[in-house]
């Protein structure tokens, strides 16, 4: 029976004799959010493509709201928006132009397409830079046009390859501001890309990890965590002589003793239970401590490789010589 | 059209509807859509205007599009033009419509090119996304193109008015003379949609269509009478679709008499690479990683 989203099952595209992905499983349930999270080369931009009809599998099948990507690819193309890991958008015409065009490819009269493009540009924060060209748009401003061109259409699937990479804090967080409000009020269908485990937890109710061009880890964010060792502490008094104190108070709330050897004038420990923060806040403010760094930490990337595989993540496979 | 619009005005005021089950054809009725035979020409022509902004855009553009034929009438007429015909003015006369087709011979060469430096910069990947004909993009480059093949038939005619070309016929031969040779250039172009799709570096496609536009243009009567010519090269002009339009633009615009059947000759030539070309470039373009 059919009722997920996304389904995809044995994915495998090959390119001569590299394997960009190899058997990859995938569901999405409607309304929820899919992170893709893995490496340089892992495969998420060829499986986004698979999924944008952009590539046909060699191998497996893949369904979006019940539609085959390969049979019935119109079907699909009508219903997903895509915003590709490099920028999309037409660096000739203006921002404007830009969503014009596309709202008047998808058959909106000219003055819908036009009432559209306002809106969004509005949306983006972009109607001072509306008549400029991209080719002039700061990194984060053409960020928001592409998003902004990938919604035109009013998507129920939004594919996201890599949306903040290359982005500042602020511009990243108003992505994620985007992502959770178009979820929330418009019911979309998200599948994302993404190199940051931080990132697949604010936005993601489930993770699928990829190495290598397979599915190597999947489950929500919790889960995932849980399975890595979930949230480390990193304390840092302000004053090195205090770290042993420090360890101690830690130890006392934890129940644990922590690390405060491998990495000099710094107290790192697992947590499982997040809301321990505050009370350690309080302890050290109680004696006296003050701390330059203090943080509840996700593990990287490289921390959930190590975990899940025994090795680093690492960059796939060197290019093959002949594209 | 009616459809459209009231889709587009339900979703400004209320969000997308929630979908229990997103099963084949629940909750998205409107999918899939009758097939409509005009929406092709319809997103083609959105691209031509694309084309076209970006032209209006890059107003340097003009000046490939104006030196180009000046430069050649300059350097046939003065140069060569005692030489070949006797007197500068009667080779005017002669070759002004050879240049005619030449230009545009020569700029739908940069189809290709301008269409594979188009398709490595990603917004390409944005149509194949959306939900329309993989002709319409390619459509859409080519028809911008024919628009810039108007600009340098007018800057022939007005720079060859100026140094004394005069047409020896009416306004309707010179209007039927610039359709056949824009319909020829548009059909042409698919040669060079198919190398701009297939290859990867622009600059390749650049190298490659000027190997088939020099025997095209310079193998053909276009600078020179066919009899002037050694017997295996008036084999080649003979049958090269160039002359046939050469010919029957230079009928229609100076020498008068009945231009019909290199006129039509021509216009089965187009469609003949029309016919080819074209499907072979969309499925080159759809079939594209
Ligand atoms: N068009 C192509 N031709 C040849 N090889 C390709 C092509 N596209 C992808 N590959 C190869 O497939 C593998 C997976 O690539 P892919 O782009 O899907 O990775 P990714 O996870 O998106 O990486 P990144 O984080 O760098 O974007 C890589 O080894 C890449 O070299
Ligand atoms: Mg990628």
């Amino acid at each position: 029976m059919t009722s997920y989203a996304i389904e995809a099952e044995g994915l495998v595209k090959k390119y001569g004799s590299t394997t960009a992905i190899d058997g990859i499983d995938l569901v999405a349930r409607q309304g929820s959010v899919l992170a893709l999270l893995g490496p340089n080369g892992a495969g998420k931009t060829t499986t986004v493509r698979t999924l944008a009809t952009l590539i046909k599998p060699d191998a497996g099948y893949a369904r979006i709201g019940g539609y085959d990507v390969v049979r019935q690819s119109a079907p699909v193309r009508r219903l997903i928006g895509l915003t590709g890991q490099y920028a999309s958008v037409d660096e000739d015409i203006s921002g404007y132009q830009n969503l014009v065009m596309i709202g008047r490819l998808l058959d909106f009269s000219r003055a819908e397409a036009k009432a559209r493009a306002d809106e969004l540009l509005a949306r983006f924060e972009l109607t001072e830079a509306a008549h400029r060209a991209p080719g002039t748009y700061s990194g984060g401003m053409r960020r928001r046009l592409d998003l902004a061109a990938s919604l035109v259409g009013r998507p129920q699937f939004l594919y996201l390859d890599e949306p903040t990479t290359g982005l500042d804090p602020r511009s990243r967080g108003d992505v994620w501001e985007l992502v959770r409000n178009l979820v929330a009020e418009d019911g979309v269908t998200v599948l994302l890309t993404t190199q940051y485990l931080d990132e697949a937890d604010q936005l993601a109710n489930d993770i699928a990890v990829i190495d290598h061009g397979r599915v190597i880890a999947n489950g929500t964010a919790d889960s995932l965590k849980a399975q890595v060792g979930g949230q480390s502490l990193e304390i840092r008094p302000a004053d090195p002589a205090r770290l042993a104190e420090t360890a101690a108070i830690v130890a006392e709330l934890t129940g644990s003793a922590p690390d405060s050897t491998t990495r000099p004038g710094l107290v790192t420990t697992a947590v499982h239970d997040p809301d321990l923060l505050p009370y350690v806040v309080r302890r050290l403010d109680e004696a006296g401590i003050r701390a330059t760094e203090l943080a509840l930490r996700l593990p990287s990337l490289d921390e959930v490789f190590l975990e899940l595989t025994g090795h680093p993540a690492e960059d796939a496979q060197p290019e093959p010589a002949a594209a | 059209m009616t459809t459209a619009t009231r889709t587009a005005a339900d979703d400004t005021t209320k969000s997308a509807p929630k979908l229990p089950h997103p099963g084949p054809g629940i909750g998205h009725d409107e999918i899939p859509r009758r097939a409509d035979p005009f929406a092709v020409v319809r997103h083609s022509l959105t691209l031509t205007w694309r084309s076209l902004v970006k032209l209006k855009r890059q107003p340097e553009q003009f000046i490939d599009l104006t030196l180009q034929p000046i430069l050649f009438i300059v350097m046939f007429v003065y140069l060569f033009g005692g030489a070949i015909e006797g007197s500068t003015q009667d080779y005017l006369q002669f070759v002004l419509p050879g240049i005619l087709v030449q230009t545009v011979v020569f700029a739908s060469l940069g189809t290709g090119v301008g269409l594979c430096e188009d398709i490595n910069k990603g917004v390409f990947d944005r149509f194949r996304s959306l939900p329309i004909s993989r002709f319409a993009p390619l459509g859409g480059a080519v028809l911008g193109d024919v628009c810039r093949y108007v600009v340098s038939i007018a800057i022939v005619f007005g720079f060859g008015s100026a140094i004394g070309f005069r047409v020896q016929t009416g306004p309707l031969e010179v209007l039927a003379a610039i359709a056949l040779v824009l319909v020829f250039a548009f059909a042409m172009s698919w040669i060079f949609v198919v190398l701009g799709v297939t290859m990867r570096n622009p600059r390749s496609v650049q190298g490659t269509a000027m190997l088939l536009g020099f025997p095209l243009t310079f193998g053909a009567n276009i600078f020179a009478r066919a009899e002037t010519m050694p017997g295996w090269l008036q084999a080649w002009v003979d049958v090269n679709p160039v002359s046939h339009l050469t010919s029957a633009v230079r009928t229609l615009l100076v020498e008068g008499g009945s231009a019909t059947g290199d006129a039509l000759a021509t216009l089965a030539w187009a469609a003949v690479i029309f016919a080819v070309f074209a499907p072979l470039a969309v499925h080159k373009y759809k079939t594209k990683t």
